[in-house]
């Protein structure tokens, strides 16, 4: 069982919990992920880590409500315990000799962004940001990206910093002459596709982080696999980040759609199961 | 005067149409009175050719003997002494391969039914032993087992019997390999494998469920910071091959893995289960082995109408 040690609301449907798990934090590293089972019962999900305290042995995981797991993961408190929280899963974010980055994120896949953006920032490297939200109430981490990068704040209706897309911002900056070592960019699916397709063009190196379904998370069930450059990766093992350019994001997406029926049903349930609790 | 029958006695299980919609045991087990019978078949021969076909070398002949003679504790005591999953082994090892394959009484008519013996005198002992094992006086010697399936467990086991310190470390969130996410409930029931890992703990022997080694911690901290003399590494068949064949990668396209984790060790097969699974009216298992016939075996039961097996050999 592994405690909650601190809970915060980021927005209405993303939250962030701080779990006691001290041997996963003395190896975590950023761009790695755990998997975690709510109850004895439960689905086991993937969620990458988004931050770590070595000495005081915890990780820190941010999560959206997406489906019936995240839902019960929601209603936990401070105290509460998780039956099961594995890791650290996946290979590392390959960060070793990169000057100047361009980090791109998108929703709550900037949760994962952060921490890479940090450790590049403590290698001294230097960092833009970017980042994008579908309206103002969804935003977080503003401040915490402030800390370690010049930041571009992206709104796509403008009600927060400037109107638009990642893309639209990315590409001013390249166009502008910024020259990027390389570009990590770590969101939904559809938008790392656009990216990729942007830097492709321009050609820069570009890392996106892949997060699709699985099980096991040790190369045993094959699941989350995913076709990079002809081959067939495994996110859980090869991954989860991938060079963009060669990545079968229109696979990804078609297979990302597998369970949709299942977690919309799962979620409408849950949220009735609370719903009655609270009567 | 040993029981000259040509045939194994049936062993009684569920009627076909009955047990391909659901996920308990399909084969219910001998009474005492069909193993005594069956026992009785063996000659007891001087060279025990079956012995020679058991991978642990289970005094065969000793134990169907006690059966024989109705003293099933007895005959427990000698699996005991060779294996530690006996209820497991009974139930899934390839005997016609191994020990029957090679049974004298084979070669006119049909071996002896060690396996189903086995699994009577293990499922006897589970149900009616209440003592639990006396722990061995221990030798001080601290033994790491990483992966805790079938290899795993019989190590721990036998260590464990020696008095070793054993601690097995599990991936998962559940110990028994591919015992709990592979082999399907209607096979293997998981209560059966709890029950054989349960005896383990009674014997002393740890296990540390969601621990990656290799991740969260390697093999040198093992030994070096944790205090480990010897590490045994029991990780399994490892990962799925792909054929690489266009549409492999295509919705509703499971490798066998992850199908079976999802239905057994996830439990899918459960209506309240929070694991989706696809229920496809009609699939195609590709491949012929026991995998292929557990994926068979689970998609039909889990509401298919069509399921074919398609093998490259004839």
């Amino acid at each position: 069982m592994y405690k909650i040690l601190r809970r915060k609301e980021l927005n209405p449907t993303v939250t962030l919990l701080d779990i006691e798990a001290p041997l996963i934090a003395k190896k975590a590293e950023p761009g790695q992920f755990i998997i975690l089972r709510v109850d004895s019962e439960g689905e086991r999900i993937p969620l990458t880590i988004a931050d770590y305290d070595r000495e005081a042995g915890w990780v820190r995981i941010i999560f959206q409500i997406v489906g019936g797991t995240t839902e019960k993961l929601n209603h936990l408190k401070e105290g509460d315990f998780i039956n099961d929280f594995v890791g650290p899963l996946g290979v590392p974010t390959h960060v070793d000799g990169l000057k100047k980055v361009a980090v791109v994120g998108g929703g709550v896949g900037c949760a994962i962004a952060f921490p890479i953006a940090k450790k590049l920032h403590n290698m001294g490297a230097e960092v833009h940001s970017v980042v994008g939200f579908r309206n103002k109430d969804l935003v977080i981490l503003e401040d915490d990206f402030a800390a370690v990068s010049d930041k571009m704040m992206m709104t796509d209706d403008g009600s927060h910093g400037t109107k638009g897309l990642v893309t639209n911002a990315l590409k001013e900056l390249i166009e502008s002459g910024e020259k990027y070592d390389e570009v990590i960019v770590i969101g939904p699916l559809i938008m790392m596709k656009f990216v990729c397709a942007l830097t492709k063009e321009y050609g820069v190196k570009t890392t996106v982080s892949m997060n699709p379904i699985m099980i096991d998370g040790t190369g045993m069930c094959g699941g989350c696999r995913l076709t990079v450059g002809g081959e067939t990766k495994f996110a859980c093992v090869d991954g989860p980040d991938f060079d963009g350019h060669l990545v079968d994001f229109d696979e990804a997406l078609e297979r990302g759609s597998m369970y949709k029926p299942f977690e919309r049903h799962a979620h409408e349930e849950a949220c009735n199961l609370f719903a009655k609790e609270v009567q | 005067m040993p029981n000259m029958s040509l045939k194994k006695n049936e062993m009684p299980s569920q009627d076909p149409n009955v047990r391909n919609k659901n996920f308990k045991e399909v084969a219910l087990g001998y009474t005492k009175e069909q193993a005594m019978d069956e026992a009785a078949r063996c000659l007891n021969c001087k060279n025990k050719p079956c012995v020679t076909g058991c991978p642990v070398q289970i005094d065969i002949p000793t134990f169907v003997q006690h059966v024989a003679a109705g003293d099933f504790e007895a005959a427990y005591e000698v699996i005991a002494k060779s294996s530690a999953l006996p209820a497991v082994c009974g139930r899934v090892c390839p005997q016609e391969s191994q020990c029957e394959g090679k049974c004298v009484r084979g070669i006119k008519g049909e071996p002896v039914a060690i396996g189903r013996l086995e699994r009577f005198v293990a499922d006897y002992h589970n149900e009616n032993c209440t003592e639990k094992p006396v722990k061995p006086e221990s030798n001080g010697h601290k033994v790491a087992i990483i992966g805790s399936g079938p290899s795993g467990l019989t190590c721990a086991g036998d260590l464990a019997k020696k008095g070793y310190d054993v601690t097995i470390f599990e991936a998962l969130h559940l110990a028994g390999g591919v015992l709990v996410y592979g082999i399907p409930e209607f096979r293997l029931p998981k209560a059966i494998v709890q029950k054989e890992i349960d005896g383990l703990k009674d014997l002393g022997v740890k296990v540390e469920t969601n621990m990656v080694i290799g991740k969260v911690l390697s093999i040198d901290e093992l030994i070096e910071e944790y205090g480990f003399e010897a590490v045994f590494i029991g990780s399994g068949a490892g990962l799925p091959r792909f054929m690489n064949i266009p549409g492999e990668n295509l919705k509703g396209v499971y490798s066998a893995n992850e199908f079976l984790t999802r239905v057994n060790l996830m439990k899918a097969y459960k209506d309240d289960s929070a694991t989706p699974i696809m229920k496809a009216k009609k699939v195609a298992v590709v491949g012929g082995g026991n995998v292929a016939m557990d994926a068979a075996r689970s998609a039909k039961r889990l509401g298919a109408e069509e399921v074919y097996i398609v093998y490259r050999r004839s």
